[in-house]
């Protein structure tokens, strides 16, 4: 031990004496922030335990938004799922809940992600390939078939298309019987960070805005329990940004979108508490902790003290989970499960409400039943027998901890100043600052990963080099043969003239003041399809075509 | 020296341009023409930027799954042009049963996740050095 304190003299002998303390190295962590060798309370200089963590369920909940942590209600294991078509997703949903799920959560296809029906020239060879295809109402009512809505709660990544998807579940719900006002679920909703990294755009970023503010409006009057938006640091992160980056864009973006409802007229309290966020779990444990510790403490301050909300509810940040994606290696597979069982540890460290463990094939493809088994099992494995969840916030009070979770607030602080100084986020997204960032630290992390002062296991050290073949689940074409015909044998049997009376309609309100989400409603019941309906917008608003950053 | 003319494309509905956009500064870093064409790229606009830059290599960013439906498209369009010559490289995520159909068809370097950028950069100038020098 008193090698390793000696080694930071320096002096004569102070190579061997560094040789005998073990490890040259680069201490920084996943994102290239230098870690110290050892914390004390110096590292927290005027730490004040009111003001900065407070107890769990108070303010600013650095702790947690609950006073009783995991022992109220242990965080929702929401898998991710669709592929092919409705049908065979139907499939998949009545097993999940057969086996005791009341969550269920639609990965769309990329056709219909990009508000594409299944005919048109870039659906080639993608329809049903990474999620369902969901074209019409049609669609929808065999994706939920024999499923009440009334009875789950239902999470749909959508984005540009949200108000399409959302309205088509409306009127699968109106069909079954279901009330509107007990109805409750989440879609994803956040177009910012299509902009900033995932690219699954539309419109310009002005009108894309509208369409999420006619959501908030809504829904505070007709689906009161929806979760209007999920602003998503997942995707940000997965495209090459840092911790704090992801931290900070998220949270950026949560601002601008309640700016953008204050100014579309909107009470503050009257929508707030229905925004949820989205976060990524990396590789870092400690600096992931400390983010999602930040992400609480940033949130509750915002929007108290920035907008002035007085409901409780609209302080408390509440956050789903996915492990990272990106840090899965094709290269021995099996070592992906020890990768996401440590993400989901730091995620539920730093007090997530709702869970998605990766599964150890999706560096390959599409997971097999037999992977998401065990990614679900990894969730239960730290839920029932780590003992983790017994006390809440176990690591406050770390000085190690605390430390960072000081860095990344006052870090993503500057950020909100950068971006505030830019005019918001629309106005930096505009400028490209946010790529430019998230592009510079994909490109440097890369190089360390060559130059080998990151360490991948099994990609640039311990590599084996004749590996076995991996068997992986195979996507074949067959369901877009299926939606193209069906598309067309909807397109010969529906009454056209009122698709085209809906379509106009919704084409006049987009181009007036009023809330697009009813006319949106007519077009859905008329079977108006997906494509059709992006692209009466599209005639109104255009697309937008980004300056791609490099 | 010419240098060699690389043109980097996302084709496809598919958004995830990490991979490509660092594979396109690692090339220019190591001293390539490199020609990124953005998102949402037709075989057709590919093949077109590919024949106004006068590319050596075309590299193709696939994730999505759609490879066996473009892949052969570009290369088709290619040989209609008369452009025959250029290299065609795929990177993504590419199952092991769909590399040798997408080499039969004239892709000459299947690249998956986790291979280093170096390996790359070497397979393009063993590939294309020799035509550059002597064109």
């Amino acid at each position: 031990m008193a090698s390793v304190l000696n080694s930071s003299t320096p002096g004569e002998g102070a190579t061997k004496v560094r040789a005998a303390a073990g490890r040259e190295g680069d201490f920084t962590t996943i994102s290239g922030r230098p870690i110290e060798r050892l914390y004390t309370q110096q590292h927290l200089p005027g730490f004040d335990y009111a003001t900065e963590l407070g107890d769990p369920g108070a303010f600013p909940y650095t702790r947690g938004i609950h006073p009783s942590g995991y022992r109220g209600k242990l965080w929702t294991m929401r898998q991710f799922a669709g592929f092919g078509t409705p049908e065979e997703t139907n499939q998949r949903y009545r097993e999940l809940l057969a086996a005791g799920g009341t969550g269920l959560s639609v990965a769309f296809d990329l056709p219909t992600l990009m508000g594409r029906d299944p005919d048109h020239e870039l659906s080639l060879g993608e329809v049903g390939k990474c999620g369902v295809s969901i074209a019409s109402l049609a669609d929808m009512e065999r994706l939920f078939d024999g499923i009440p809505l009334a009875d789950v709660t239902t999470s749909m990544t959508i984005n540009s298309p949200a108000p399409m998807i959302f309205a088509m579940y409306l009127v699968v719900a109106e069909k079954q019987g279901a009330d509107w006002q007990t109805l409750s679920g989440t879609i994803q909703n956040d177009i910012l960070k299509e902009f900033i990294a995932q690219k699954e755009y539309i419109y310009p970023p002005r009108p894309s805005m509208r369409l999420i503010t006619d959501i908030f409006g809504f829904c505070a009057k007709e689906v009161p329990k929806w979760n209007t938006i999920s602003v998503s640091g997942y995707h940000i992160r997965e495209a090459g940004a840092t911790s704090l980056q992801e931290l900070a864009f998220t949270l950026r973006d949560g601002i601008e979108y309640v700016q953008y409802g204050i100014d579309a007229g909107l009470d503050v309290d009257e929508f707030a508490p229905r925004i949820s966020f989205f976060f990524n779990s990396h590789s870092d444990f400690f600096e992931e902790i400390a983010k999602f510790r930040a992400a609480r403490r940033l949130w509750a301050e915002v929007m108290r003290d920035r907008f002035g909300a007085k409901d409780e509810r609209s302080w408390k940040l509440r956050f789903h989970t996915q492990t990272a994606g990106v840090s899965l290696t094709a290269q021995q597979p099996y070592n992906n499960v020890v990768r996401t069982a440590l993400q989901a540890l730091a995620a539920v460290l730093g007090g997530t409400n709702s869970l998605h463990t990766n599964s150890l094939d999706e560096a390959l493809a599409l997971p097999t039943k037999e992977a998401v088994t065990i990614a679900l099992r990894t969730q239960q494995i730290i839920a029932h027998e780590s003992g983790v969840t017994h006390a809440v916030d176990p690591l406050g009070g770390s000085y190690f901890v605390e430390a960072l979770t000081r860095e990344m607030y006052d870090g993503a602080r500057q950020y909100f100043d950068t971006i505030d100084r830019m005019g918001g986020m629309v106005a930096a997204i505009e400028h490209g600052f946010p790529q430019k960032e998230i592009a510079e630290s994909s490109y440097q992390f890369q190089r360390a990963v060559e130059a080998k002062r990151k360490t991948i296991v099994g990609v640039n050290d311990f590599v084996i080099d004749d590996e076995p073949p991996f068997p992986i689940l195979y996507i074949d074409d067959t369901a877009s043969a299926t939606q193209i015909g069906r598309l067309n044998a909807l397109k010969a049997s529906r009454d056209n003239a009122a698709v085209a009376g809906a379509l106009a309609r919704l084409r006049d309100t987009a181009r007036a003041d009023g809330n697009t989400m009813y006319p949106l409603l007519d077009c859905v019941r008329a079977y108006a399809t997906v494509g059709e309906m992006c692209d009466a917008l599209r005639q109104v608003w255009g697309e937008y075509e980004e300056v791609p950053i490099v | 020296m010419n240098r060699i003319r690389v043109v980097i494309a996302k084709p496809g509905l598919d958004g995830h341009d990490r991979g490509a956009k660092v594979i396109a500064r690692a090339l220019r870093d190591a001293g390539m023409e490199v020609i990124y064409t953005g998102l949402r790229q037709t075989p057709e606009m590919i093949v077109a930027s590919a024949l106004q830059e006068d590319a050596d290599v075309i590299g193709l960013s696939i994730l999505s799954g759609a490879h066996n439906h473009i892949c052969p498209k570009v290369l088709d369009l290619l040989r209609e042009k008369g452009l025959d010559d250029v290299v065609v490289l795929v990177g993504g995520i590419i199952p092991d049963v769909d590399i040798p159909k997408l080499e039969a068809i004239g892709v000459k370097g299947v690249f998956l996740p986790g291979t280093p950028m170096q390996e790359i950069v070497e397979f393009i100038q063993r590939e294309v050095r020799p035509r550059v020098e002597t064109a």
